[in-house]
């Protein structure tokens, strides 16, 4: 008989051989290879992911990967975004900091997103990691410019800073001179997101000047434009930069001056800021364009003729994100100027009026698709939709990997027929194989779900809302979708039925988020029992689930999977369905 | 008590999948037979009732039936339930909000659980088609609120909240009307409560007055000042204790006070609603040993204003 011989490497040679492995995904494949392979991996593994905060809990990680050196941790749903999440519902990261503290002191990166930051936790940070260097928080709150002196205080070798969308209690601009005049490392920065009140520009221009090695600085809208020009003249060197306040006095040395600053910038990719354009001061930025791969003016309250001019002098952009303002017009022009385009993102620019104030439809989504063959990622306010248009889309880009629309009006049926949008957005998953992020939007019923379950086989986040007519929608998608990871539900008609039969799937996704459909609370206790791996959480602001009858509709519900049982730190509108020792079973 | 039955509920029979060329003329009457109720599932737990579903045929929406229906739905969602927000009505920002049940945003003032019989309701008050329509919704619901602002949904459309922000405060010089529109959309303050361990953020824009914005204060903070806000999210919430909480406020222990654009804190209630909502930055309940003083700087302070 012929046996394969099982070689058995040295563990340095696996480890150095794991150590070309980064993926989070390939990591755990690899230590569910066998019981050596999982403790070899579960020591060198150096970045640990963690998708929700409640999954896990810090200690479980700890224990398991002793040695990491980088940890990213998401917390609130998705939803939390548009304030569907109430105050107080949790993802504090100040136990995991606690944890971390004591036993992992070479502790270099953290990211965060979505969660709840207080002061006190960014002192920890910089009291306790000699080591650390990059702090990524997305999208957090519940910290002061307090929190960050402490951080530009003592972190020696920090390298990034970067607060994208985070609220921020803007105490005093003067926590950036907490930075020590020895301090050098720094390479990137992102302030955007920081009040009116001002930064110290002073201490500012003096970091810039000091680091030389900054590739990536995004100043917050209190920065004036013509301050700009003596910052950017200290970073010649910059690859990423994100502009203040976008006006100034029409000056001719003003504009000189920056342009003449922006000139001298060669390395520029990315530009992002543009509050408050004055369109006159856009042409300095002209002799950039042609090296810029990434435009962020979605904040830029410009017109069409100008963004037309902008995007013409851009033929490398891959990635746009823009205000309604450009129009059909405009992303016409864009289809011809930018072959390279991959990621396109129109917000709008009056999204609670009822008239449109722009010429923006799908005409424009239109364009982009059949110009730009490399276009693979799309995020689309519009008023009006066709299933002509969708289906037109789907055929031109099936490389589509994110796919987000919103038409502005709930349940906005197909203008042209009245139809539903049912046949639209099921060619966008017939024909996009490798769709991974679908936001659905317009008038659609169970008929959509129907497609999505059959096609949309990679698809890993859904979100939809005013959508469906039945359960049969719920199961659809349940049943069909095998890549499913987020599903996150508003205002569909979604009930007990379809998610009691799933049961078992939720166990296989990071989480699910219903609100005001039509759960029950006797099913989410029921839920609750049949899984006992997941959390579920009703968030009810009207008061104990219990003080109504057991058919009644929870208002939100949020379930997810974990290892760590219930959580401790919920507030009183937050109740975990545990199991119901009134319910007896056997 | 007996032990619950399980059900199969995967009797949800699969209909083969119609392909997508012939879809015209898919109204809702031919739509898949597959009706739920035909297949009699049930939740089966002990002791309750599953949810007798609406037929929901009436309100998926087929143009012709869908404004009279619309409109009946709306109106009865009005007269069943109690007082609601926008009955204020201080124009602009008032429109009050969709999903008349709840809008996650605290208007606790009307009890629903009477009315809920733990549906969500197949309520669908717009898609709009239509542009006049909307205006007949709006008028039908007793809205004084002009015409040009849609009823605002709570996280609808999904704008982040920075965005909004930015957008509001500075809106586009060429749009005149802009400020009415974004800036009505919505102004989100945070509250915060002396003693309470998290802060809170309201929407101002959906209160007719002071009165609204006093009592979905009191509901949202209630919790705190019986003590039972701690980790273990046991609240013992009952009528007794909110009417304490409302006594705490109307009277000496507690104040509502605002921060406003000057960076100044304010007593709350001082100044005309619109002024207010227009120079509030926060809000924080306060102490009322802390609050000395506050007062008599307010009308001052506004009649200086231009």
């Amino acid at each position: 008989m012929h046996k394969k011989m099982a070689f058995s490497f040295p563990d340095e040679v696996l480890e150095h051989v794991f150590s070309f492995i980064q993926s989070d995904k390939d990591r755990n494949s690899v230590s569910l290879v066998c019981k050596s392979w999982y403790e070899i991996e579960r020591w060198c593994r150096r970045k640990v992911f963690v998708g929700n905060c409640y999954a896990v809990s810090p200690r479980m990680v700890i224990k398991r990967f002793p040695e990491f050196r980088s940890i990213e941790l998401k917390g609130k749903p998705h939803f939390a975004d548009f304030n569907l999440v109430p105050d107080g519902w949790g993802g504090y990261v100040f136990p995991w900091i606690v944890e971390m503290a004591g036993a992992v002191p070479w502790l270099e990166e953290i990211k965060l997103k979505r969660m709840v930051v207080t002061d006190e936790s960014l002192e920890l940070i910089a009291k306790s990691f000699k080591n650390f260097k990059v702090l990524i928080l997305s999208s957090c709150e519940g910290f002061s410019t307090d929190g960050l002196a402490a951080i530009a205080a003592s972190c020696k070798n920090l390298k990034e800073l970067d607060l994208r969308d985070c609220e921020v209690d803007d105490l005093s601009g003067h926590w950036l001179s907490h930075f020590p005049d020895t301090y050098t490392s720094l390479v990137a920065l992102n302030i955007s997101c920081l009040g009116s009140d001002e930064v110290s520009l002073s201490a500012l221009e003096r970091l810039v000047g000091r680091c030389t090695s900054l590739k990536t600085l995004r100043l917050n809208r209190a920065v004036p434009l013509d301050k700009v020009a003596n910052i950017l003249r200290r970073a010649p060197q910059l690859v990423e930069f994100g502009t203040g306040t976008y006006a100034a006095e029409l000056r001719p040395d003003v504009y000189s001056d920056f342009a003449g600053a922006f000139s001298s910038c060669k390395e520029l990719k990315s530009l992002s800021g543009f509050w408050d354009v004055v369109p006159d001061y856009l042409p300095a930025i002209y002799p950039v364009c042609s090296k810029l791969t990434s435009l962020n003016l979605s904040y830029a309250t410009i017109q069409s003729p100008e963004l037309i001019k902008l995007v013409s002098h851009c033929p490398n952009l891959q990635r746009l994100l823009v205000l309604d303002y450009i129009e059909d017009s405009g992303l016409e022009a864009l289809a011809s100027s930018c072959k390279d385009l991959q990621e396109l993102r129109v917000f709008p620019s009056d999204p609670f009026g009822v008239e449109p104030n722009v010429s923006l439809t799908e005409q424009g989504l239109v364009a982009v698709s059949s110009g730009c063959p490399k276009l693979q990622s799309v995020l689309y306010f519009c008023r009006r939709m066709s299933n002509e248009a969708l289906v037109t889309v789907a055929k031109n880009c099936p490389n589509f990997t994110r796919f987000r629309l919103c038409i502005i009006e709930p349940r906005t049926a197909d203008y042209l027929t009245l139809e539903p949008l049912d046949v639209g957005f099921g060619a966008i998953v017939q024909y996009c194989k490798d769709l991974q992020r679908l936001s659905l939007s317009g008038l659609l019923t169970d008929r959509v779900f129907e497609y999505i379950g059959t096609y949309a086989k990679k698809l890993e986040m859904l979100s939809v809302a005013f959508a469906g007519d039945s359960d049969l929608g719920l199961h659809h998608v349940l049943s069909g979708c095998e890549s499913l990871r987020k599903l996150e539900i508003r205002d569909c008609p979604f009930g007990d039925k379809a998610l009691l039969a799933n049961a078992a799937k939720l166990e296989t996704m990071r989480s699910l988020w219903m609100s005001s459909c039509a759960v029950s609370f006797g099913a989410c206790k029921l839920l609750a029992q049949k899984m006992p791996r997941l959390n579920v959480e009703v968030i009810d602001e009207r008061g104990p689930p219990d003080s109504r009858p057991e058919s009644c509709s929870v208002d939100k519900l949020y379930i997810y999977r974990t290892v760590a049982g219930s959580r401790f730190d919920m507030p009183p509108f937050v109740w975990t369905m545990e199991d119901d020792p009134s319910l007896q079973l056997s | 008590m007996s032990k619950p039955v399980e059900h199969d509920y995967i009797g949800l029979s699969e209909q083969p999948l119609p392909s997508m060329e012939k879809r015209s003329g898919d109204t809702n009457a031919e739509k898949s037979g597959l009706r739920l109720k035909d297949t009699e599932l049930r939740l089966g737990l002990p002791g309750s009732e599953s949810p007798e579903r609406e037929d929901r045929d009436q309100n998926v929406l087929s143009l012709k039936s869908f404004v009279s229906g619309a409109k009946r739905g709306f109106s009865d969602a009005l007269d069943g339930g109690g007082k609601w927000v926008f009955a204020g009505g201080s124009g602009g920002g008032s429109e009050g909000l969709f999903s008349p049940r709840r809008g996650g945003n605290n208007n606790e003032g009307n009890d629903l659980s009477g009315s809920d019989s733990g549906l969500k309701d197949g309520v669908a008050p717009k898609p709009l088609v239509v542009q006049e329509k909307k205006s007949q919704v709006a008028a039908g619901n007793g809205n004084t609120a002009p015409a040009s602002n849609r009823a605002q949904v709570v996280g609808w459309p999904p704008i982040r909240s920075f965005r909004k922000n930015t957008m509001a405060s500075h809106p586009p010089k060429n749009d005149d009307n802009a400020e009415a529109k974004f800036g009505s959309g919505c102004l989100y303050v945070k509250v915060s409560m002396d003693g309470a361990p998290y802060l809170r953020k309201v929407d101002l824009k959906i209160y007719g007055g002071y009165k609204e914005l006093s009592s979905a204060l009191e509901k949202m903070f209630s919790c705190f000042t019986i003590g039972q806000c701690g980790s273990h999210g046991v609240s013992s919430r009952d009528g007794l204790s909110e009417s304490r909480l409302k006594d705490l406020l109307h009277g000496s222990e507690y104040v509502l006070t605002y921060e406003d654009k000057d960076g100044d804190w304010m007593l709350v209630g001082d100044v005309p609603w619109e002024m207010f909502t227009n120079c509030c930055k926060r809000l924080r309940i306060m102490k009322s040993t802390e609050a000395i003083g506050l007062a008599p700087r307010a009308m001052e302070k506004c009649k200086n204003r231009t």
